[in-house]
C-alpha cells in the first residue's frame, strides 16, 4: 500500500458542487483532495451534458456543461487542488475527533479533518446488460473495464459496442488476443472516425471479425464462458466462440459505497443539517444533489450555497483555535492576496 | 389535450394527459411512470428513457435522428420500432400515442 496522503479536506465528487467547494474553502486557507470515479471532472455537467446550455446559473444567462465546469476550473486554479481522477472512494473510517482515514479503490489512503460528499446521483458505473445468466461470468470472464491489457493475451474475445471505449479496446486488444469479435446493433459506429476505419480495415484484412446484432444468450460454466449467441435485427443466431466478454454500453449513475458509511439517509439522499451541511457523523458533510433537508432544490446554485456555508463549519475542525471573521472578496486584501489579484 | 398511453413491460397500464410542445420522456415523468428513468433529463446523453412505439404509431412518429440511434447504442434490446422517449415531442397528430416500456433501462 501507498503512503497516507495527509490533507485538511477530502473532497467526493469533482462536479460544480464539489469544485466549487475547493473554492470557499482554499478563501478559508483550508487545503483539498479531490477524488472522482470519472477520468475527468466536471461530474454530470461533463459526462451527460457537455453541449446542453444551462439558463439558471446566477449571473451567466446561458453556459454549457462543459464551460461552466471549465469556468469552475479556472476560478479554483489559485488553490491548486490535488486531483485523484479514476478512482472511488470505497470506505471512511473515523480515527480522530474528528479525523478520518478515507480509502479508495486505486488502494491510495488519505487522512483528513473533514470529508466532503459531492456525489451528486453517486457514481458513474459501467451499465450491466440484462443477459440472462450474466452474473456469475462478471469479474471472472465479463469485464466491464480492462485492468491489465496483458490478462487478455491469447484470448477469444467478444468486445460489445459501438462508442469509442468498444472501438479503442479492439484496437488496442486486437494485437495481443487470440481473436477479437466486435459486436454492435447496427452497423454504423458513433465512436471516432479514426478508429471505426482502422476497425474495417481490421475487418476487411480478416484480422478480426465484426457481428452485427445484440447479445442473447452466453454459454459456459463457473464463471468462465465458452461461447455466446449473437441475434441480428432479423431474429438470425450466430453462435461466437469466446473466452472473455467486455460490454461498453456507457455509464448510469449508482450510489455506491455510500450506503454502507452509516450515514443517515432518506430514498439514496443523505440527510444533512441545514446550516452546516454535516451529517449525523460529524466532520462528513454532503452538498449538492446528494442531500436532502427540507425544501431541497437539486439545483447547482443550490449546492454553491451549501459549500459556501459548509466550509464555515469545516474551518472549525482544521483551525479549532482559531476565530473565523467573514470577509468579502471584492474588499478583503488579504482575500484578494489568496486569489493572487492583489 | 393529446392522451398518451404508457404500457410497462409488467402489463401495467397508465393513460394520461399530454402538454403540447413537451417531450413523451417529460410526460412520464410527471405521471411518475417509473419504467422511465431519464438521467441525464432530456439531453440525449443516456439512453435511460427507452421506449418502444407501437406499431400502429411507426410511421406518425417517425424515425429517431441520427443522434438519438447512436444513443440507443448505450440501451438494450434495441428493436426497429425503438425510440429515446425524451426526443418525441407531443403534437395533436400524436394524441392517443401508445408506447411501450423496455424491462430494464440500464440501472
Amino acid at each position: 500500500m501507498s503512503e497516507t496522503i495527509k490533507t485538511d479536506v477530502l473532497i467526493i465528487g469533482g462536479g460544480p458542487c464539489g469544485l466549487f467547494a475547493v473554492f470557499e474553502l482554499g478563501l478559508l486557507d483550508i487545503k483539498t483532495h479531490l477524488v472522482d470515479i470519472l477520468g475527468k471532472v466536471g461530474g454530470q455537467c461533463a459526462e451527460l451534458y457537455p453541449e446542453k446550455p444551462i439558463y439558471d446559473i446566477p449571473g451567466i444567462p446561458e453556459i454549457t456543461g462543459q464551460g461552466l465546469s471549465d469556468s469552475l476550473m479556472q476560478q479554483i486554479k489559485p488553490f491548486n487542488p490535488t486531483f485523484h481522477l479514476g478512482e472511488m472512494v470505497t470506505g471512511i473510517e473515523n480515527i480522530g475527533d474528528p479525523l478520518y482515514r478515507v480509502t479508495t479503490d486505486a488502494g491510495k489512503t488519505f487522512e483528513c479533518k473533514a470529508v466532503i460528499i459531492a456525489a451528486g446521483g453517486g457514481s458513474f458505473q459501467p451499465k450491466r446488460p440484462p443477459i440472462a445468466g450474466i452474473e456469475p461470468y462478471e469479474d471472472k470472464s465479463v469485464f466491464y473495464a480492462v485492468r491489465k491489457m496483458e490478462n487478455f493475451r491469447g484470448k477469444n474475445l467478444l468486445i460489445v459496442g459501438g462508442g469509442d471505449s468498444a472501438l479503442d479496446w479492439t484496437l488496442n486488444l486486437q494485437p495481443i488476443a487470440k481473436r477479437v469479435t466486435l459486436v454492435h446493433r447496427r452497423d454504423d459506429f458513433r465512436g471516432a472516425p479514426d478508429s471505426v476505419n482502422k476497425m474495417r480495415a481490421l475487418v476487411a484484412s480478416g484480422a478480426m471479425d465484426l457481428r452485427i446484432g445484440q447479445v442473447a444468450e452466453l454459454e459456459g460454466a463457473d464463471g468462465q464462458l465458452t461461447a455466446a449467441s449473437i441475434k441480428d435485427k432479423d431474429g438470425n443466431i450466430v453462435r461466437v466462440d469466446c473466452d472473455a466478454m467486455l460490454p461498453f454500453f456507457g455509464l448510469t449513475m449508482k450510489l455506491g459505497p455510500i450506503s454502507d458509511w452509516k450515514l443517515d439517509m432518506d430514498d439514496e439522499l443523505i440527510k444533512v443539517d441545514v446550516s452546516t451541511f454535516e451529517t449525523n457523523r460529524l466532520g462528513i458533510f454532503a452538498i449538492g444533489d446528494i442531500n436532502t433537508y427540507p425544501g431541497k432544490l437539486k439545483l447547482i446554485l443550490s449546492g454553491f450555497h451549501e459549500g459556501a456555508l459548509c466550509a464555515q463549519r469545516v474551518h472549525h475542525y482544521v483551525y479549532p483555535e482559531k476565530r473565523l471573521v467573514f470577509q468579502y472578496t471584492t474588499s478583503s486584501t488579504s482575500l484578494q492576496k489568496k486569489l493572487g489579484v492583489a | 389535450m393529446p392522451k398518451i398511453t404508457f404500457i410497462e413491460h409488467d402489463g401495467t397500464v397508465h393513460t394520461v394527459d399530454a402538454e403540447l410542445g413537451a417531450s413523451v420522456m417529460e410526460t412520464a415523468l410527471r405521471n411518475d411512470i417509473s419504467s422511465i428513468v431519464a438521467e441525464c433529463g432530456g439531453g440525449c446523453t443516456c439512453a435511460t428513457c427507452h421506449v418502444y412505439v407501437d406499431e400502429a404509431w411507426l410511421e406518425r412518429v417517425g424515425p429517431p435522428s441520427p443522434s438519438e440511434d447512436a444513443e440507443l447504442d448505450a440501451a438494450f434490446d434495441v428493436r426497429a420500432n425503438s425510440r429515446l422517449s425524451c426526443q418525441i415531442k407531443v403534437t395533436e397528430a400524436l394524441d392517443g400515442l401508445i408506447v411501450r416500456t423496455p424491462s430494464y433501462q440500464g440501472r
